[in-house]
């Protein structure tokens, strides 16, 4: 039998993908499910820390901190929504709407990742590290920059591959697929702030 | 080049064709459980009771996101089932590498419990 008559007989049956999903979103499921344990594991070892450590330190006071949490929060969940929208513009065939709003959520993320750096600026000045805090335990610092950190690389990563899909969609390289695929990226990382804000910032609120 | 085309020749289930009300609505709902939270740090409840409160709340925010903002909902039943499931078992399966952070924080598992050793 041919080379070409066994892909014949098996085209049948690699067509048709798994659960009627696409291979490329597929694939971004599996690296979400993947993601979501690498966070998952950094939240709960900070919970073992945070539970083992006595005096742990409570230093976020509701001025510049929590509201600084409150607009970066608003910030994300409004670009989820603009993303949400550029995809839905992308599937009705849309291109420009696409990739406005495709753009627009890419801006949200920059902001998003200036006030981040804003507020890691105000902690350094006032002597939190890395290892060291002028609060007590050193693992404050470390798992507050580790955790907020390895978030912000996700928002900067994501910001990228927004500007890099929407620049190639609005050349017609890339359609609504890819659209998707990196809308899908973009609602996770939001998705996983909705657990940070809680353990990482509201936890630690000073009272 | 010719534009790539946005109708593929396989549609999955998730069409992206639902009112623009219903994704204010979603939105609309994500922010007031995400005021929720802010609330709730600063009530009067012991930190047990808000890391459970919250942890409900986040829990919900993000199923809203996970459903619809991510159209899993819209998916198809089997692809949905297999995301919960795997997640949840990847989730479960890590919980082995817990039990051994609890024994280096405590000594040995249930070490703060005190044994009558006299009866």
């Amino acid at each position: 039998m041919s080379q070409a008559d066994t892909v014949m007989q098996h085209a049948g049956v690699m067509t048709e993908p798994a659960f009627s999903v696409p291979a490329r979103k597929m694939a971004i499921w599996l690296f979400i499910i993947a993601d979501a344990a690498t966070f998952a594991a950094c939240l709960v070892a900070y919970g073992f820390l945070r539970n083992g450590t006595p005096n742990w330190p409570t230093p976020f006071k509701f001025s510049p901190t929590v509201i600084n949490a409150m607009v970066m929060t608003f910030v994300l969940v409004t670009s989820s929504l603009t993303m949400l929208l550029g995809v839905r513009a992308g599937k009705a065939g849309d291109r420009a709407s696409a990739y406005r709003y495709t753009m627009i959520t890419a801006a949200a993320g920059i902001l998003f990742a200036v006030l981040h750096l804003r507020e890691w600026m105000g902690m350094i000045h006032e002597g939190a590290t890395l290892f060291h805090n002028p609060w007590g335990t050193g693992l404050f610092g470390a798992s507050f920059f580790s955790i907020t950190g390895l978030h912000l690389t996700h928002v900067v990563g994501g910001v990228v591959a927004l500007l890099v899909v929407a620049a190639r969609y609005k050349s017609g390289r890339l359609n609504a697929e890819h659209l998707e695929v990196v809308g899908l990226y973009w609602h996770f990382v939001d998705l996983v702030w909705m657990f940070v804000v809680p353990f990482v910032y509201l936890l630690n609120v000073a009272r | 080049m010719a534009d790539a085309p946005d109708v593929l020749s396989t549609e999955p289930a998730a069409r992206y064709t639902d009112s623009l009300g219903k994704y204010i609505v979603i939105y609309l709902c994500i922010l007031a459980l995400a005021a929720v939270q802010f609330v709730f740090a600063y009530s009067g409840v012991h930190s047990g009771g808000r890391f459970a409160r919250m942890f409900l709340v986040a829990l919900a925010e993000g199923g809203l996101a996970l459903l619809f903002f991510m159209h899993l909902w819209a998916e198809k039943r089997g692809f949905l089932l297999f995301v919960l499931v795997f997640t949840g078992f990847v989730l479960a399966a890590m919980q082995y590498g817990w039990t051994d952070s609890y024994r280096m924080e405590r000594g040995v598992p249930n070490a703060h419990i005190e044994i009558d050793t006299a009866r």
